[in-house]
């Protein structure tokens, strides 16, 4: 029901929108909950395990009972809190957690059996048969209790993530936070003032009063209109922080689109990473509901919340209004409901001697203990002394005091104090470093206390990050003391909810302290209190002091449960923002890549890399034929591969040589100018790290090659050793992988090709050999090596002409019969020559399993030198590496036995970790490491391959299989 | 996470890479050779590629500043307040010469 003249929300503008496949229209600043009930909806949801009627509980984003779905073209969003949905044009939304309709639900059934259905009743039900629990019983429970669901499609809404950095954070931007926030912005700081809702003013905005001489709403507005006026100031409206983290982070999440209809472009909700010099927390305290009998009736509500909605969103939640509160603060609910015209039935106050100014009827010493009203709450039971009576009623606002909203102080670990004065946990200092809490999150309830609190804390914030203060005057306020007496329960027949959330009553916490689960955290998790939706928000505390009676403790003693991130739920959508599909990882792509596509080549990932597998020809279906053909391509005329990925590191410097002395297990220094030599890279343990070349240009200047795959690493670790051991030594090391194009030539023609490319005449260039040289006016290197045992050179080029080269040497080795050839054909290229990737280079290969133990010098130290030759990286135990020649098709990842062995993990001989069809030995061929495989050449061994049912036996070989002296490629 | 390179001033942590404990930095002598390869690790070497310590409280470990300058930063921190204490380039310590 709507109230005229009361309330912000903006008449002018009507919005219509749907509940439960129904049409509402509600006002533009309505949230579903405010525009329901103006429309007399007042039950909007079912309970989690009794599928009981519920109501709207509070106003704000504690909400245990009004969730609901909001449903999308594809999608829903369940669980939404219908405090906190704004109402749009268009806007659809429903129930959940129901059966049928929601005045319908026929898992309505379950509360029929609540006698039963107590805290543990799962656990100790449903242990026989065993088995039963996967099949059926899990899934009828899951079925029958819970919150909303997913729609089971791909959220293909937008989702956001942003970092912002600041020197003063405010969380809150109720009366403190305003406060805090304007001394700053005056004082020249950089403030972030992040606001849970649409609007500022926090209690302000629903208790309303007076602050200096003037109606809290104009002083709101003239602090509003000064923040924003200033540039050092963010204000952001429907950011809830959500976690405290180290080093002044704040975790926080925006409701970006989720208030308007959805647009492609508007994201959803963007999920912030705030880093605050220091942080002022303003965010209020929480009012708690009382565990009175039959408490969850639709039409009970939070005093606080019926304020709220009455004056912010100018709706009464009921025609003839009941208080029942302990405190004098809840009084102003009665006052401003009859204010407003709406009648108060009576006020119920369980404490003896009061105060009375209100008109209406006043009951001392009185508490509820029972209510009625199925879908609606109709009256309400008191009892008086001896007295019980009835008073009709169709809402009653009820305050049990209040919590500090204390989360994120907890967030590092630190626990609350529990303040007998205020009967409420409160934070302590230095909780989380670089944050203080004040006004009623630190227990200080009075205007005028929030006013000053916010003033001091962010002064002194100021001063800590070396500001200067600006004056800011105090305006005068409210200052009345909190009198109240805590009431937790009311004893009574029937059930008295302390978890509205969760469904978990008086009884399943005093039954959880019988059953000695009687500490709290065991107590949380036999009766679930406190657990999803209600994240300690609500419940806590009345639980904890129930659990405090029950075991004979004081509440302090009792202790709480910890407070963890997020203080509210934050969609994984928007944690892991822009993280989805190609956004997961980011794209390396080389200057030949759209050459590559244009000739539909197949790209496959090579770690970021996207390289070329094959290149098909019309007519050829399977990548073989296309493999096969590029492999004897290169062996007969001329193949053409990127070969760019390759990690390229230059390395400057008078101690250059001496430098790669200790990185390489060779020697480098002795190399002559011009000249590439194979070098082997080993950690520290002595395994093998990486392979590659280093070709000397100059004097003093090397270039590395590293393997695709162990770029990054061989640049970390140089740059460790140099750093760490011989900083004080004249070298520099730099990658220069991205800013070279760099091709191999590979075949007869090779030569033949380079010469129509070159400036000058090439000369005699012999194998190993390095030399500088230009093409078409463009400075160039060329190398002269084989990754394919074939006639090679690798031509580079600076990067911008990286494209015009590749698509030149293309088309002039198709005039030679050659063409491009892919990652697919260099490997068959490569297996046939016995060269080593990282399917060899696994991490667990020692210089001697390699075949490469003579690399590694004896006369200078070098890393992994000494942990080179202990004695368990050496010798006929060690698994060695073979090449493996089969005349059926093998795979890598096989494993090798002895023919006579049976096939059993005990008698594995090794493994296998590359292999190919080689078109031109005719034979499979595969590279492998065998127990002691270098003194077993000839021998049979069986390869078996459980997963791909291959069973082959092979003949074991040296790893070269292909022009073993070398004749081919040194010409 | 942040840390402040010495360089680059407060950088998030996802620019570096962790590498461990400080140890790292303490590469012992080369051993004197011993009779004949294959020989077994002196104790030094053996606690220099196997040992650490997993500390409660105060630690200094190697970090790269990857994303940045190619720094390695020698970062001391604690392990229980995850509060970082002092960040100092590795390249510019006393006593770094191999």
């Amino acid at each position: 029901m709507r109230i005229e003249g009361k309330g912000i929300i903006d008449r002018t503008r009507e919005v219509k929108f749907r509940f439960d496949g129904r049409d509402y229209s509600g006002f533009r600043g309505d949230t579903l909950a405010s525009a329901l009930l103006a429309n007399g909806v007042r039950l909007m949801g079912r309970s989690f395990k009794y599928h009981r009627p519920r109501g709207v509980l509070s106003a704000g984003s504690e909400e245990p009972n009004a969730l609901v779905e909001v449903l999308g073209k594809t999608i829903r969003t369940p669980n939404t809190r219908a405090t906190m949905q704004e109402i749009f044009e268009g806007l659809d939304t429903r129930s959940q957690n129901r059966i049928g309709s929601l005045r319908h639900d026929l898992l309505a059934v379950n509360d029929l059996f609540s006698r039963f259905l107590s805290a543990g009743f799962y656990y100790k039900t449903f242990m026989w048969p065993r088995h039963f629990w996967e099949g059926l019983y899990e899934p009828l429970i899951r079925r029958a209790a819970g919150l909303g669901s997913l729609a089971q499609v791909h959220d293909e809404g937008v989702y956001e993530k942003a970092w912002a950095h600041c020197d003063l954070l405010v969380i809150g931007a109720g009366p403190a936070g305003l406060m805090a926030a304007l001394v700053a912005a005056r004082s020249g700081a950089d403030v972030i003032l992040a606001e849970e809702q649409p609007i500022l003013g926090g209690r302000l905005i629903g208790d309303g009063g007076v602050i200096g001489a003037e109606p809290a709403a104009l002083w709101l507005a003239g602090v509003e209109a000064e923040l924003r006026a200033h540039p050092n100031v963010r204000i952001m409206t429907r950011t809830t922080v959500t976690g405290a983290y180290d080093n002044g982070t704040y975790g926080a999440l925006e409701r970006v689109g989720l208030h308007r209809s959805p647009r492609p472009s508007l994201p959803r909700e963007c999920f912030w990473r705030i880093v605050a010099g220091r942080t002022v927390l303003a965010s209020g305290a929480h009012e708690r509901h009382i565990a009175f009998p039959m408490n969850d009736r639709p039409g009970i509500m939070l005093a606080s919340a019926v304020r709220t909605y009455l004056n912010r969103f100018g709706v009464a939640p009921g025609k003839r209004v009941t208080l029942f509160a302990a405190n004098d603060q809840a009084r102003q609910t009665a006052r401003d409901l009859m204010a407003a015209g709406v009648q108060v039935a009576a006020i119920i106050d369980p404490r003896q001697d009061v105060s009375v100014v209100e008109d209406c009827p006043v009951h001392s010493g009185a508490e509820v203990i029972d209510t009625k009203g199925r879908h609606a709450l109709r009256a309400i039971t008191v009892r008086k002394g001896a007295e019980v009576f009835d008073i009709e009623t169709d809402c009653l606002a009820v305050s049990g005091g209040w919590n500090p909203a204390l989360h994120l102080t907890c967030h590092m670990n630190s626990r609350p104090r529990w303040s007998d004065e205020l009967a409420a946990f409160v934070p302590v200092a230095d909780a989380v470093p670089g944050l203080e809490a004040v006004g009623a999150a630190n227990g200080d309830f009075s205007t005028h206390a929030a006013l000053l609190g916010g003033k001091a804390a962010a002064g002194a914030a100021l001063l800590a990050l070396g500001h200067k203060v600006a004056p800011v005057a105090l305006p005068a306020a409210e200052d009345a003391p909190y009198t109240h007496r805590a009431i937790w329960a009311v004893a009574g027949e029937g059930r008295a909810w302390l978890d509205l959330a969760n469904d978990v009553t008086l009884k399943d916490v005093q039954q959880s302290a019988r059953e000695n689960f009687a500490s709290v955290e065991h107590m949380k998790r036999y009766t679930t209190q406190g657990m999803a939706p209600d994240q300690g928000k609500n419940s806590n505390v009345a639980a904890l002091a129930v659990l405090a009676d029950a075991t004979g403790r004081g509440i302090a003693e009792t202790g709480t449960t910890t407070f963890r991130p997020p203080y509210v739920p934050v969609s994984i959508a928007a944690m892991g923002a822009g993280g989805r599909g190609k956004g997961f990882a980011p794209e390396r792509f080389m200057t030949s890549d759209q050459a590559s596509r244009d000739r539909l080549a197949p790209m496959i990932e090579a770690g970021l890399w996207y390289r070329p597998a094959y290149f098909p020809k019309p007519g050829e279906t399977t990548w073989r034929e296309a493999c096969d053909r590029e492999v004897l391509m290169v062996r007969n005329a001329v193949g053409v591969c990127d070969v760019s990925t390759l990690g390229k590191i230059d390395v400057q410097g008078p101690d250059a040589g001496r430098f790669l002395d200790l990185v390489y297990a060779n020697t480098i220094s002795t190399l002559a100018p011009g000249k590439v030599r194979y070098g082997l890279m080993l950690r520290e343990d002595g395994l093998v790290m990486d392979d590659g070349t280093a070709a000397r240009l100059g004097q003093d200047h090397y270039l590395l090659t590293t393997t695709t795959a162990a770029a990054g690493q061989v640049m970390r670790h140089l740059d460790f050793v140099h750093q760490a051991f011989c900083a004080d030594w004249k070298v520099r090391v730099i990658s220069v992988t991205e800013g070279f194009a760099q091709f191999a030539v590979a075949g007869p023609k090779a030569r033949a090709l380079i010469d129509t490319m070159l400036d000058a005449p090439l000369g005699d260039l012999p194998f190993m050999g390095v030399v500088q040289t230009a093409i078409g006016g463009v400075q160039a290197r060329l190398f002269r090596i084989s990754f394919s045992g074939e006639e090679g050179y690798e031509i580079a080029v600076p990067v911008d002409y990286g494209e015009a080269l590749f698509r030149d040497l293309l088309a002039r080795a198709e005039t030679m019969g050659g063409g491009p050839y892919g990652v697919e054909a260099l490997n068959v290229l490569r297996i046939e020559k016995g060269f080593l990737t990282h399917a060899e280079l696994d991490g667990r290969a020692s210089a001697d399993d390699l075949g490469l133990g003579a690399m590694v010098s004896t006369k200078k130290d070098c890393i992994g030198r000494a942990a080179s030759r202990r004695p368990g990286l050496h010798g006929p135990a060690r698994e060695q590496l073979v090449g493996l020649k089969a005349m059926a098709e093998i795979s890598a990842g096989a494993h090798l036995f002895r023919p006579a062995d049976a096939v059993e993990r005990v008698n594995d001989q090794g493994h296998v970790t590359s292999v190919c069809w080689s078109p031109v030995l005719d034979l499979w061929l595969g590279l492998g490491f065998l127990q002691n495989g270098r003194a077993r050449y000839g021998e049979k061994i069986r390869l078996v391959d459980h997963l791909r049912g291959i069973d082959v036996e092979c003949e074991v070989t040296h790893p070269v299989f292909f022009d073993p002296d070398g004749g081919r490629m040194r010409g | 996470m942040r840390l402040t390179c010495p360089l680059c001033g407060p950088r998030d942590r996802r620019e570096f890479t962790y590498l461990g404990a400080e140890d790292y930095l303490h590469r012992p002598a080369p051993d004197a050779p011993r009779d004949a390869p294959p020989d077994a690790l002196s104790e030094a070497w053996d606690s220099y590629l196997h040992l650490r310590d997993n500390p409660a409280g105060p630690t200094r470990d190697l970090w790269y500043h990857e994303q940045g300058c190619a720094a390695w930063l020698l970062v001391s921190r604690n392990t229980i307040t995850h509060e970082i204490t002092g960040v100092e380039l590795v390249a510019n310590r006393k006593g770094g010469a191999a």
